[in-house]
């Protein structure tokens, strides 16, 4: 046939381009995504290897050692420990049922421009370097009373906040409108109906939105350079006084020149990573389990 | 709702049970707003303490805080131009990687990976975002450092030693690593972005395309792209938000010193570099305010890139509702 009328299925020269040009595109393309997922890799392997060494029961039980005579230090970091402990509690207490009002707020109440602007509002308190807040906690409440954890802990409220109200929110809008409509058909006040359907039935998405921020707060170490800094090696659990943090061991060390310290410094950053992404893994592997149940 | 129980017959509107239910409904509608306004508050609060504390060297420099090159606490001299550069020139370049690469990467998760590996993937790339940015730092100083220093850093100044960007020797820390770090902060969240928005370009349009013999990267170029286009520089802009703040993965990296270079092998610092490692050092009030000057610059930044980028997104939401 292609003799006869001068037609050929054979890709011509141009076709030809187009495709080496379509391969070259979408070799560009696995090539990103392969080098991102090689960064994550790379983090993960760097920290594992030359933070294992650290981790003994020491590490987790003593707080750091410093020896003035001969100027060795190291030792544990139960310290930090114990402080990021507080920190992220008093922000996850102040954080979490206030995020969570605001989202029953903009999912019951407002409408309109107002829901509008909180969402908009919340979105940019979010991209809000979190250096600024720390600066801001510092200005507004460390200058007048002291550094503190429970100061650091405000900081990481107002990072957090945005995160609980926006997965909440989420959740709260998978709820089926028909459990809703029945409640109020029942005669269920709307407070009834929130309080008694609308959270029970989306308990573990709240949660797990929570679970996420309190693993994005662990890890900020910007906020507590002004708020809750100047420390001591003891193991306290007092939110009144300033409490040493894993993110901040580990930026503190970094600056020091003594090789015991750093290998510190990759220990505690071990510690770090595993818990932020264990926690990130499992709670985004149950928000998506969650999320079909809700929407099934 | 309180029209409704007026109009409503009187022997229902005084059962106790009625009542609890009004009163039930007012404290959860009160508490609610009142935990709506408090974000409201504190999000002004923010810029009105930064600019009450930041009163004395706005007083002693004006204007000139931001012209001003010289950072002399001994002197107490202070001005943020250096700073300013530093963030805007390693946030360029960090978006002239991370942008292109992390629409790629969203273009892969949607188009062309198989079905199976895409959660995968995505949670992968996702959890790039998670590591905390004091861990990158110290993976940027100890093991990217040493390799910038002496793979990266070398093999950059060879081919492209002619272009102002890569003269001099290339060093541990400086521009590039911080360039580089930025880059990975902000990749995950440009990406989820743009994947979330070429979900939304309909299937008839793609298939329209390639029905027509296109190949699958012209239907990216043709379709996927044009219809996204607005919500991309958005994505984008949201990543550059990120790395407009980031302060501890570059104070970490960049090596913290006065300058304003074109060349990424320089040492230079950013705002919230800066800021940050001058946490323990602030002990004249002058200096404390100047700090405090420079979390407000950096705040304006970060303002403007995060507001532009919301109302781009949302002017695009809009017109994805409409059609």
């Amino acid at each position: 046939m292609s003799d006869r009328s001068g037609f050929s299925l054979a890709p011509t020269r141009q076709l030809r381009r187009r495709k080496l040009i379509n391969l070259f595109a979408e070799i560009v393309m696995l090539t990103a995504a392969l080098a991102a997922i090689a960064v994550l890799v790379a983090v993960i392997v760097a920290v594992v290897q030359r933070g294992h060494g650290a981790l003994t029961k020491d590490f987790f039980t003593k707080p750091p050692s410093t020896n003035f005579l001969t100027g060795a230090s190291g030792g544990g970091i139960a310290n930090s420990i114990a402080g990021t402990i507080v920190i992220v509690a008093c922000a996850t207490v102040i954080a979490l049922p206030i995020g969570i009002l605001v989202a029953v707020y903009t999912s019951e109440f407002a409408h309109g421009w107002v829901r509008r602007v909180l969402a908009f509002v919340l979105d940019v308190v979010n991209g809000i370097p979190s250096i600024v807040i720390g600066i801001f906690i510092f200005g507004i409440y460390v200058l007048s009373h002291q550094q503190s954890a429970f100061a650091a802990g405000l900081a990481l409220s107002i990072i957090m906040l945005p995160l609980v109200a926006r997965s909440t929110q989420e959740v709260l809008a998978l709820v089926p409108t028909t459990l809703r409509e029945a409640s109020f058909a029942m005669g269920v006040s709307r407070w009834r109906t929130v309080v008694g359907l609308i959270i029970p039935a989306s308990f573990g998405g709240i949660l797990t939105g929570g679970t996420l921020a309190i693993a994005r707060a662990a890890g900020e170490t910007a906020p507590l350079l002004f708020t809750s800094s100047l420390t001591t090696n003891e193991v306290s659990w007092n939110p009144h006084v300033a409490l040493q943090s894993i993110p901040l061991t580990i930026f503190q060390d970094l600056e020091a020149p003594d090789p015991a310290l750093h290998e510190q410094a990759w220990g505690a950053a071990l510690v770090l990573l595993t818990f932020v992404l264990v926690v990130s893994v499992l709670s985004k592997a149950w928000l998506a389990r969650n999320r079909r149940k809700l929407s099934r | 709702m309180s029209t409704s129980a007026a109009s409503a017959p009187r022997r229902f509107a005084f059962t106790p049970r009625r009542l609890r239910d009004r009163v039930g409904d007012g404290i959860l509608h009160v508490v609610t707003a009142a935990a709506a306004l408090s974000v409201l508050v504190v999000s002004g609060l923010i810029v009105y303490e930064l600019v009450k504390d930041s009163k004395l060297t706005r007083d002693a420099f004006g204007f000139s805080f931001i012209t001003s090159r010289a950072w002399d606490p001994v002197k107490g001299q202070f001005g943020a131009l250096d700073f300013i550069y530093g963030t805007i020139y390693t946030s360029l370049w960090a978006v002239l990687i991370a942008g292109p690469a992390a629409i790629a990467i969203a273009l892969f998760l949607t188009e062309l990976a198989p079905r199976w590996t895409r959660t995968v993937i995505a949670t992968l790339v996702d959890l790039l975002a998670a590591i905390p940015s004091v861990v990158i730092g110290l993976w940027g100083i100890f093991i990217l450092g040493p390799v910038i220093q002496d793979h990266l850093g070398p093999f950059l100044s060879r081919w492209f030693g002619w272009t102002p960007f890569f003269k001099g020797t290339p060093q541990l820390e400086g521009y590039l690593a911080a360039v580089i770090v930025l880059a990975v902060m902000m990749l995950p969240i440009t990406a989820a972005v743009a994947r979330e928005l070429f979900v939304t370009v309909p299937r008839d349009l793609k298939e329209g395309a390639l029905a027509l013999g296109a190949t699958r990267w012209e239907m990216i170029r043709g379709v996927i792209i044009p219809q996204t286009r607005g919500g991309l520089v958005a994505a984008v802009m949201l990543g550059l938000g990120r790395a407009i703040g980031e302060a501890i993965a570059v104070t970490q990296v960049i090596g913290d010193t006065l300058g304003i270079h074109l060349s990424l092998f320089e040492h230079g610092d950013t705002l919230a570099s800066r800021i940050a490692a001058q946490y323990q050092g602030a002990s004249s009030n002058l200096q404390k305010s100047a700090l405090v000057e420079l979390a407000l610059v950096l705040l304006v930044f970060s303002l403007i890139t995060n507001i532009l980028a919301q109302v781009i997104v949302r002017r695009f939401e809009r017109q994805l509702g409409k059609s």
